[in-house]
């Protein structure tokens, strides 16, 4: 294929522009993430490096009965928080999009981005802890005990995971119902669908993009938590995340800490390939039976045709 | 090529899917009265009452903005009125939601569900009605052969044209057997060709399904060829109702008279009226025209009364002598031609008249059959029409 001068000088230009971005996911992303990998392979000697031999003794390791227990956990912790995210703002993406102050809902979801996330976990500490202003409440309603707490249990983790990820749920459900014409709700109620149906068959399948990259956004960062369960949660609320940074600053088992952030780093990716091919499947391809129907039919009309001639 | 496509897809809809049902569908008669629907302190529609007959043909005309598709969108039950009732035979269903109301909408923007198919979106309500797989396929290929989309019936509709889009829309709309169609100017986004071809399909299909159609359009021609009764509307009211040929033979306000069709328009008083065969006939005076005019009435006009005198282009004769019949009482004004307009199969002339004013005319071409020489411009004419041509308006203003 040959290129005319200027698309050759744009195309040039291109690949160097490109050049610093990949200098520097080679540097700080695929070199470190390859040494991890390579790692995960081999086993920890007593100084708390890695030696050989390749072995898969790490990943053998993951599966015994304390460590699934871990991950099970993670998984349940990361599906419940997602949907929650999820469930929670669908609705309020949806009014965000047909309200008349945009700017100032968008700034507001935006707003606890200004502060460090340890500060906002620590604000929550405060709210649950026994001396706290919700569980003062509680306590004085009767409906806790005097001088428990609503900290250090796998709910909580849950809550403030879901407070934490919300914003990443919410922009993309905004951005993808603020585009969509709602117009076909109208249509679709006026075809019969109650208020309901209208969402489910019209809306939902029309912001699918928005609803996959709202999962993803939550899932990845939730799946890899560390300072929520450390913080908010108690002995049975440990994760991935917490294993990891176990196993490298405590028990300096490095391959072990690989072996599970390898796991980590294939789940997030299965993910956002699944997000793509989501997206990239809107086309549409008339099957052998289409083909059929559709000659049948012509036939059939031009039948018609021919018969009111005669 | 072109005319072969118009001839089939005209010929095709003689063999509509009602054909095969064997009975036209169920409808009623609609009545809104004293609609108003205000946003903000903005009036849309303003104290608005219309009674449309079951079955016909009913148009709202009117420009842009004056609350035609809030109008249907309060019948179609996607808004609500501040005030005033709307009935369907007789009862009332403000209160009912869209999806119990028997009542199907073409809208404005087609609002095809973008992620399914054609078939699908045609499929959609009787897919809600959880009919069988069987009777839903027969069904839609049945609507799908009458819109002539065969080719194109596993296509995404942002893979269609506008025109095919508008065949779904009425395909998606008619399938679910309605008692009355809505339709928010479906042709809006068509070019002219294809809207005049659509057009007369729509009657068509009006005339087979025999169901309510209530037809919304600022295009008055459209609104004149295919209507039983037309509402005319500005900004928020009602100002005429009637037939096609009441609408443009006589308007009843300034806003009707100039918005359909083309008009010389002079204000002027009555000044007398005596008796004229079954009708009335008037003298008023109209300073533009330098004098008085004659004018026929059904009703007699209070002497001294502001009304307006109007005259069709169309009705208006141009000759370079002066016409005259025995038996016609005839308004005649000499003038020069300033402007003549060639628009093929006729021209308008704009003719300075002696004192300044201007007439317009308009002229079928002639044929050779007819003789008289062509008139040109700056050619010395005279313009005439008789009492009945023009008309009063004694609504001003509005
Ligand atoms: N939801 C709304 N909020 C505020 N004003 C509105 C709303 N809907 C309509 N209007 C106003 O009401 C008036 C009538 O609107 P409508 O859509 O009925 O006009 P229309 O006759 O259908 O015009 P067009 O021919 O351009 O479609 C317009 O001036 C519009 O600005
Ligand atoms: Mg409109």
């Amino acid at each position: 294929m040959k290129w005319r001068p200027s698309e050759l000088r744009v195309r040039k230009l291109g690949m160097i522009y490109s050049y610093p971005m990949g200098v520097w996911l080679l540097v700080f992303f695929v070199i470190p993430l390859a040494i991890i990998f390579l790692y995960s392979f081999l086993t920890r000697d007593i100084y708390g490096t890695v030696k050989y031999p390749f072995t898969l003794s790490a990943y053998q390791a993951m599966f015994s009965k304390s460590y699934g227990v871990v991950l099970f956990r993670t998984i349940w912790i990361t599906v419940l928080s997602t949907v929650l995210c999820l469930l929670l703002s669908l609705p309020a993406g949806y009014a965000m999009a047909r309200s008349k102050n945009q700017t100032f809902l968008l700034f507001l979801v935006m707003v606890p981005f200004w502060t460090n996330s340890i500060i906002r976990i620590f604000a929550w500490i405060t709210l649950l802890s026994s001396e706290g202003i919700l569980s003062h409440m509680l306590q004085s309603l009767g409906l806790l005990d005097q001088g428990m707490d609503l900290m250090y249990n796998n709910g909580a983790v849950v809550l403030v995971l879901v407070y934490m990820y919300i914003p990443y749920s919410i922009l993309p459900l905004f951005t993808t119902i603020d585009k969509f014409d709602f117009s076909l709700l109208d249509a679709a109620r006026d075809l019969g669908a109650t208020k309901f149906q209208a969402i489910v068959k019209v809306l939902l399948p029309n912001i699918k993009s928005g609803i996959s990259t709202a999962l993803i956004f939550t899932a990845i960062p939730i799946f890899g938590a560390y300072t929520v369960p450390q913080l908010v949660g108690g002995k049975e609320s440990t994760m991935l995340g917490n294993i990891i940074v176990e196993q490298v600053q405590k028990a300096r088992n490095l391959p072990l800490a690989s072996a599970f952030s390898v796991v980590l780093c294939l789940a997030s990716t299965f993910g956002v390939l699944w997000m793509l091919k989501d997206a990239g499947s809107s086309k549409t391809k008339s099957s052998l039976s289409q083909q059929a129907k559709v000659e049948a039919n012509v036939k059939l009309s031009h039948q018609g045709d021919s018969n009111e001639r005669a | 090529m072109t005319q072969e496509i118009i001839f089939r897809t005209i010929h095709c809809t003689n063999d509509l899917p009602y054909g095969g049902i064997g009975k036209p569908l169920n409808t009623f008669p609609v009545a809104a009265s004293h609609i108003t629907r205000a946003f903000g302190d903005f009036k849309a529609l303003d104290d608005v009452s219309v009674t449309i007959n079951a079955g016909e043909f009913f148009s709202l005309l009117g420009p842009s903005g004056c609350g035609k598709t809030t109008l249907l969108r309060i019948i179609a039950g996607f808004d609500y009125p501040d005030s005033g009732s709307l009935t369907f035979d007789g009862k009332d269903i403000l209160d009912l939601p869209p999806e119990k109301r028997h009542v199907n909408t073409i809208f404005q923007t087609y609002a095809l569900f973008p992620h399914l198919s054609v078939y699908d979106n045609i499929a959609f309500a009787l897919k809600l009605k959880k009919r069988s797989k069987e009777e839903i396929d027969e069904k839609v290929w049945r609507f799908v052969r009458m819109v002539q989309l065969e080719d194109h019936v596993f296509k995404k509709p942002s893979q269609l044209s506008g025109g095919q889009k508008q065949r779904v829309a009425i395909a998606r709309a008619l399938i679910n057997e309605p008692n009355v169609l809505l339709l928010d100017e479906p042709l809006s986004a068509l070019d002219a060709k294809l809207r005049q071809n659509l057009l007369v399909e729509l009657d068509k299909i009006h005339d087979q399904v025999g169901i309510t159609f209530i037809y919304v359009t600022h295009d008055q021609s459209e609104a004149l060829s295919v209507s039983d009764h037309i509402a005319v509307m500005n900004k928020g009211k009602v100002l005429q109702i009637g037939t096609p040929y009441e609408i443009y033979e006589a308007p009843a306000t300034e806003f009707v008279a100039k918005f359909i069709g083309e008009t010389n328009y002079y204000p002027a008083t009555v000044v007398s009226f005596e008796s004229y065969k079954d009708e009335y006939l008037v003298k008023a005076l109209v300073p533009e025209l330098g004098g008085e005019v004659l004018v026929t009435d059904f009703e007699p006009q209070e002497p001294g009364k502001e009304v307006a005198y109007t005259v069709r282009p169309e009705k208006v004769h141009i000759a370079t002598e002066l016409h005259t019949k025995a038996d016609r009482l005839i308004n005649s004004y000499s003038g020069v031609v300033e402007e003549p307009v060639y628009s093929g199969f006729q021209s308008k002339y704009f003719v300075k008249l002696d004192n300044g004013s201007t007439v317009k005319v308009l002229k079928q071409h002639e044929n050779y059959m007819d003789d008289g020489p062509d008139i040109e411009w700056k050619d010395h004419v005279y313009v005439s029409w008789s009492a009945e041509d023009g008309f009063l308006i004694k609504e001003m203003g509005q």
